[in-house]
């Protein structure tokens, strides 16, 4: 009896072929956004919807988080300063920090945590119940109704988010530096907007755009090709907030050094 | 002779080394209620999501109303779509939109031009057809299982479609309610012509709604015909055991 072969595929490859098949799908996935954001039907309706619940719904925790780290920040920063005796630098250091990079980024890791995984929940659960079957079968585009609308919602909502995290922050630094320095509101603003240029908050507003449209392209895309199940469900959510993460870090570095290089250059 | 409205020939379809299809052949003529029997896993579902162009055949033919699905274009496939209803196993609700919006969100988007008071008597008229007038500002979630079932079915309605495509309508519900989705199949044929495909392995179903019955067994039509001829005269085995199970159990 002849000997019985077996193919065999080493690990690195099989997950090699999988890595690049996901890399090809996710561009395939992105191209379509692109190519269906133009034509009719523009579903303005739903992308109101979605804006409302993306950006309302999500002040009250958006609002708290930046409260607070105007405060922190602020308090963390002044032993510092102090040593040098430079405490009143404190307007210009926060302004600074948090228009640049503290108010997108803080901002952006909220919504990920928060819209991400409720996009990938609701798409995915959509998917396991049929529901997304169920608009094909009846000529409607999901993609287009479904995808179109909450990339659109996030990319337009989140410097939105972002300016107004900035605002609370600061008024947050403000209430602790008037509590310990004792300066005025007015000397505090005139700090700040000194400190800050018009490239800082137009480089902030960009790039939120960029952290608004990556949290909304990758859960839509994760609940949109989550595996069939409750399970699915659940990864895909947990799948959208990690990998819109590591997506808005990778973007803030290099926002970063495209904008130190517009500053030196 | 009866015209025939979806024809299939020599369909395959596989999961990666899973044959589920293999050499399909079946013929739905119009005003024909034709169920579709089998286990579970045996394919059946997958037969009509392949008629209605959400999944692509690997091989054969499928024509529905003199068109071959796999060369439709996506606006033609659409257009397609319209003439076919499809009732999903859960129903496939919209989760967060009201029975009156899952009801208009096809309708609106398909029909351009109708006013607001067409919208609501079309909505209106079919809840009343279905027994649901009540439900109309109900979410999916505080419905029951056999109330889901007729509002997906008077969801897929709504669009007046030509075709029929009921998945495992009565699977999970009670024999009273099953009773009464059996009843409303048939009621949706007489009222609205529909020719329609019921996939089911509940024979009381088969039995109470079929014209026609085909036996899916191995990715194959192992017996198509009439109820009687089907089980009362069947030497096959395992179709012998679906009737003995279904009847005796």
């Amino acid at each position: 009896m002849a000997e019985k072969t077996y193919e065999r595929r080493p690990t690195i490859t099989k997950n090699l072929d999988k890595f690049f098949t996901g890399l090809a799908d996710a561009f395939a996935f992105v191209k379509r956004f692109f190519q269906e954001i133009w034509f009719p039907p523009y579903e303005f309706k739903e992308i109101l919807r979605q804006c409302y619940e993306i950006g309302y719904r999500s002040l009250p925790l958006i609002s708290l988080t930046g409260f607070i780290v105007g405060i922190v920040f602020t308090n963390q920063s002044r032993p510092s300063l102090s040593e040098f005796g430079a405490t009143s630098w404190l307007p210009s250091l926060i302004s600074v920090a948090v228009v640049r990079a503290m108010g997108p980024l803080v901002t952006a890791l909220i919504a990920a945590g928060k819209v991400g995984s409720s996009i990938g929940a609701e798409i995915s659960s959509m998917k396991v119940t049929e529901q997304i079957d169920a608009m094909e079968v009846s000529a409607i585009n999901p993609y287009k109704y479904l995808v179109v609308t909450r990339v659109i919602a996030t990319t337009l909502m989140l410097p939105i988010l972002v300016m107004y995290t900035d605002f609370l922050a600061l008024m947050g630094s403000y209430i602790n530096v008037s509590q310990n320095e004792l300066v005025s509101m007015s000397t505090f603003f005139v700090q700040v907007f000194e400190a800050i240029s018009f490239l800082d908050i137009f480089s902030s507003i960009i790039k939120s755009l960029f952290f608004g449209f990556t949290i909304g392209i990758v859960s839509c895309y994760k609940g949109y090709n989550s595996t069939k199940g409750t399970e699915g469900v659940g990864k895909a959510a947990n799948a959208s907030v990690v990998m819109s993460m590591f997506l808005i870090f990778i973007e803030e570095l290099l926002s970063l050094q495209i904008v130190n290089a517009i500053r030196n250059g | 002779m009866m015209e025939k409205i979806a024809e299939m020939k020599g369909l395959t379809k596989s999961f990666g080394d899973l044959k589920v299809l293999q050499g399909v052949d079946l013929d739905l003529y119009k005003g024909e209620n034709l169920v579709v029997l089998g286990k579970s896993g045996s394919g059946k579902s997958v037969l009509i999501k392949i008629l209605v162009g959400l999944l692509k055949k690997d091989e054969g033919s499928v024509m529905v109303m003199g068109k071959e699905i796999s060369e439709l274009k996506l606006k033609e496939l659409n257009a397609l779509r319209l003439k076919i209803g499809f009732s999903f196993q859960n129903s496939a609700l919209y989760d967060s939109m009201t029975v009156r919006e899952n009801m208009e969100f096809p309708l609106v988007r398909n029909v351009k031009n109708l006013t607001r008071k067409e919208i609501d008597t079309k909505i209106e008229g079919l809840l009343d057809s279905v027994g649901l007038p009540q439900s109309i500002n109900q979410m999916p979630s505080e419905l029951s299982g056999g109330q889901k079932k007729r509002i997906g079915i008077a969801r897929t309605l709504i669009l007046n479609p030509q075709i029929m495509l009921y998945d495992e309508p009565t699977a999970g519900l009670d024999p009273i309610t099953c009773v009464e989705i059996n009843t409303l199949i048939t009621q949706v044929r007489e009222e609205y012509n529909t020719s329609s495909i019921v996939i089911t392995h509940d024979l009381t179903c088969a039995k109470a709604t079929g014209d026609r019955v085909a036996v899916l067994l191995d990715g194959q039509f192992k017996a198509v015909g009439e109820f009687s001829e089907v089980f009362e005269n069947a030497t096959d085995e395992r179709i012998k055991s679906f009737y003995d199970y279904n009847f005796i159990q």
